[in-house]
């Protein structure tokens, strides 16, 4: 290490916690740093003056002109400005000033960051870049931050503000911004030359881009990153200063549990510390022992733990409905967790269709889980993940909150269900609704209760894959033989509800991926069809299905559909089933699964 | 929301504060230590029945979270619980007869002591079988949620009930004073909640949990409400409207993000199912000063003569904040 000690001095803003501030301070004085602090105008004289005097025994500390910081204020370059002159006045061996603030904490010795810089003379370290290459503002402010003017405060004069900026867009009011300069912006926190801080400060130019950037928006964070690329012979275009920022630009504030994640970093200095993290504070201002490193900077950790939480913030965890996610329609950045398959009429058709269907596919296949008398889970336990139990009322109690449950619940493992007319909820006693108990006066509460409006969830839903045969209700009807005036009415409701349901599905807006079959295409060529299942799957690629499931017996059944005819109720969602006394094509050996080869 | 709906809740609102005022002096002082509050202090307030059992642990937990000061109502106790809180030095005491459900299951005089004292602070409201867990909470402070809070300028943090329960019949258990009511009740029910929003107050209704799936199977809309706003950075104005379910004005309850991201949440671990639940079912079915006609308390009692046993194969087992907010219970939301 030859850097020689006192080349680094630092310019400190500080405005709360002062405590914290004077042990910072005293860490880089013990590093042979000189630091100017810049007290906020609004701390009150008799703190101040405490603070001074707690720090009255270190000679390389001296204080600044106080100006008023107000947060997007010029005020906070007005009291750079004073500060870095009195720095390169006082302290004329320092060759990088560093910008700090009450709240940054050195991470790594002092006498590594000097050496660092030491390595380093001409370099500038500053973030800076165009407006129109990033997409950092916040508030949809970017250009306009150096075309219009601000006279207004931001945080406590809000009307006026967005007033006037309205006022201005109207009446196309833009201002001349300076020649030779062109606007940059960056992190206020700064690391710069002597040479280059210098030129800015004592620039003929200097009252005049003074009073420009005076009415420009958020000025601490494009005076310097601007004026920089006028007189920097080298700009590394970053920041020192870890500095992380969440999606509504506020930095992000680091924890006693940060300590690993921080140290690891390789950082030389972070904002902003929460004052009251001690093993923070006790961990990184502690002697400095052992030969300086001279590691870069290496923030990668830190900036995907953030982009993490701004991510779950903005976006949040798909299909996840809870006390602090709760999505608007269409604003639910995925209606369900995970992709899951819906079949309508398969468990009609065939006997054994649910284990044919685990075993070709290896997913989760439910019976009919929003079936009248109970859920039909897998295996038909009582209780299911999640503590689902197999309570017919409480899945009532709203249908769809209930299936994206059963999803969120299974995470990372395929749901199959079957579904049908018949699982349909009676119309007039749709459970639910605003006569909850719990809150009297509940105003408009709704639960997902009716049939079309569950129809139309799945079909919105991207994840859902919906296979169905239509018209295949009709088997249970049929093989039930029970009074022919009950079973015609039935037959009816059910061919209306599916028809409903259908329209839902074959609606534009759907996005669900859905696959019809008539029931009379399907019983042409079942093969084909039960192919076409796994395929979409994702399940049968590579291999043809070895075995299929066992079909229905459907001698007669197109002579019960005739006779539903006769009674004047028109069974069409099965599509042309012959009347004859047999159906087009049976398995050779009913009753007994048929191998295919 | 129209101009009439939010004047009608103001006049609601404003009808709550007059309540809280007027009930005022059904409280009388135990202890007043209230002298002791300091700016920036977190307060709880609470009141409670014959919890005594509770008292100490949930004093730890809270002065461990960094609780400055306990405000709380005993509303007739006579297990020594009162006598016990008067010794401590942070908490601040208040005793009072009269009706519970008079007093809105004791919001009204809870709203007073809050717009009394709790101006300006951080206000936690929790029974004395809630315990608060949020994001984080076993490396950082209460004090590093509220400032967080305060500079995200959030004024209200939601934190759902869960409730917690033993495996095997409640019985079986003893729960010791003073020890962690989670040695007994570690179990919960981790994604069978139904939510519903409250479009006149703005809140989410949550229900669901063991309490629906054992006691109301049959009238599952009216299961116990879970959704509730315990946190909140009182102002005199502000009242709360039910319980801890919900407040005024509404803004407040606006909690959880609408447009598919996560806000920052906690939960409530509620210690209702201890071996202490039974005797306390019976007391309350006899003084009828529950919610709802005690309709609650009346399921309750149907179902603990038959078979108290509220695990099943897919409860969970309580870890840590964590896996609460993997199972999408709770959320960091953008606190990082």
């Amino acid at each position: 290490m030859t850097a020689a000690r006192g080349t680094l001095g630092v310019v400190m803003l500080v405005h709360t916690a002062l405590g914290r501030a004077e042990q910072t301070i005293r860490h880089w004085v013990a590093g042979g740093c000189p630091v100017v602090v810049h007290v906020d105008r609004p701390v009150d004289d008799a703190t101040f003056r405490a603070f001074r005097a707690s720090l009255a025994d270190l000679p390389q500390v001296s204080f600044s002109p106080r100006f008023r910081c107000e947060w997007g204020t010029w005020g906070i370059v007005a009291a750079t400005q004073a500060a870095a002159e009195q720095m390169l006045a006082a302290h004329s061996q320092v060759r990088h000033v560093y910008l700090a603030s009450g709240s940054c904490l050195p991470l790594r010795p002092v006498a590594e960051l000097t050496a660092w810089l030491a390595a380093r003379p001409e370099t500038d370290f500053i973030e800076s870049a165009t407006t129109a290459d990033v997409p950092w503002t916040v508030g949809g402010l970017s250009e306009e931050r150096f075309t219009l003017r601000f006279p207004f405060s931001w945080k406590t004069r809000r009307r006026a503000f967005d007033w006037y900026v309205g006022f201005q867009r109207r009446w196309g009011l833009r201002r001349r911004i300076p020649p030779g300069v062109v606007p940059h912006m960056g992190s206020q926190w700064w690391c710069l030359t002597r040479a280059t801080l210098e030129a800015i400060l004592r620039s003929p130019d200097r009252p005049a881009h003074d009073r420009y950037f005076r009415r420009v928006w958020i000025p601490d964070e494009s005076y310097f990153q601007s004026l920089a690329r006028l007189h920097s012979r080298r700009i590394e275009s970053r920041s020192l200063t870890l500095a992380k920022f969440d999606f509504q630009g506020k930095p992000h504030i680091f924890y006693d549990d940060h300590l690993q994640l921080l140290r690891r970093s390789d950082c030389f200095v972070a904002r902003k510390i929460w004052p009251h993290a001690d093993r923070l504070y006790d961990a990184f201002l502690t002697a400095e022992t052992g030969t300086p490193a001279l590691a870069d900077p290496n923030p990668g950790k830190i900036d995907r733990l953030f982009a993490k939480a701004v991510e779950r913030r903005t976006r949040g965890r798909p299909g996840l409905y809870m006390q602090s996610r709760f999505p608007n329609r269409d604003w639910e950045n995925g209606l369900t967790s995970s992709r899951y398959s819906v079949f309508e009429g398969f468990a009609e058709l065939f006997d054994d269709f649910e284990s044919w269907l685990a075993r070709a596919t290896g997913t989760r296949v439910h019976g009919h889980l929003f079936a009248p008398g109970r859920v039909e889970f897998e295996g038909r336990q009582s209780v299911f993940t999640g503590a689902l139990t197999d309570d017919a009322r409480l899945r009532d109690r709203d249908r769809w909150m209930f299936l994206t449950n059963l999803l969120w619940n299974t995470r990372g493992e395929r749901q199959c269900f079957q579904f049908g007319p018949g699982d349909a909820l009676p119309r007039a006693a749709a459970p639910g609704g605003p006569r909850g108990a719990a809150q009297p006066e509940a105003g408009a509460l709704r639960a997902t209760s009716t049939q079309a409006e569950f129809s139309w969830r799945l079909a919105r839903d991207p994840n859902a894959e919906i296979f169905v045969i239509s018209g295949a209700w009709a088997i249970p009807l049929f093989r039930s033989g029970g009074g022919f005036a009950e079973l015609r009415r039935q037959a009816a409701r059910l061919q209306s509800i599916e028809a409903d349901h259908l329209g839902i599905l074959r609606s534009p807006h759907a996005k669900a991926r859905v696959r019809i079959w008539t029931m009379a295409d399907f019983v042409d060529a079942p093969m084909e069809g039960l192919q076409a299942v796994v395929d979409e799957m994702g399940h049968g690629i590579w291999r043809r299905l070895a075995e299929v499931p066992r079909m229905a017996d459907l001698d007669g059944f197109g002579q019960f559909l005739q006779n539903l005819k006769n009674q004047g109720m028109h069974p069409y969602l099965m599509g042309d089933f012959p009347a004859g006394p047999a159906p087009v094509r049976r398995p050779p050996a009913k009753r007994k699964p048929y191998l295919v080869r | 929301m129209g101009a009439w709906q939010s004047y009608r809740l103001r006049l609601r609102r404003q009808r709550w504060r007059a309540r809280a005022w007027r009930k005022r002096r059904e409280l009388t002082p135990v202890t007043d230590r209230t002298d002791a509050i300091r700016r920036g202090d977190i307060l709880v307030l609470s009141t409670f029945r014959n919890e005594n059992v509770r008292l100490p642990w949930f004093l730890r937990h809270y002065r461990d979270l960094g609780v400055q000061h306990f405000l709380m109502v005993d509303n007739g106790s006579d297990d020594g619980g009162a006598e016990y809180l008067s010794t401590q030095p942070d908490v601040s005491l208040w005793r009072t007869e009269a009706g519970y459900k008079r007093a809105r299951f004791g919001v009204d005089w809870l709203n007073h002591l809050a717009s009394r004292h709790g101006h300006g602070h951080w206000c936690l409201t929790v029974d004395p079988d809630e315990i608060l867990i949020y994001p984080f909470c076993d490396t950082r402070p209460l004090r590093a949620l509220t400032d967080w809070l305060d500079a995200s300028s959030i004024r209200s943090f939601s934190a759902m009930l869960l409730d917690m329960y033993p495996k095997g019949p409640m019985g079986a258990q003893p729960y010791r004073r003073g020890s962690d009511p989670l040695e007994v009740a570690q179990w919960f029910d981790s994604g069978n909640y139904v939510i519903e929003r409250n479009s006149r107050f703005g809140n989410l209704w949550i229900q669901g949990g063991p309490r629906a799936r054992a006691f109301f199977a049959d009238r599952p809309e009216r299961a116990p409400a879970l959704n509730k706003i315990p946190l909140v950075k009182w102002d005199r104005r502000y009242v709360y409207e039910s319980s801890t379910h919900m407040l005024l004005p509404r803004g407040l309850n606006l909690v959880y993000d609408e447009w598919g991201g996560e806000k920052a949440s906690g939960l409530l671990l509620h210690f209702k199912f201890l071996d202490t639940f039974s005797g306390k079912a019976e007391e309350e079915l006899e003084r009828r000063q529950h919610y709802g006609a005690s309709r609650e308390y009346l399921a309750y009692a149907r179902r603990m003569e038959a078979d108290p046993d509220l695990w099943c194969k897919w409860s969970e087992r309580y870890i840590n904040w964590r896996q609460l907010e993997i199972l999408g219970l709770m959320s960091k939301g953008n606190w990082a």
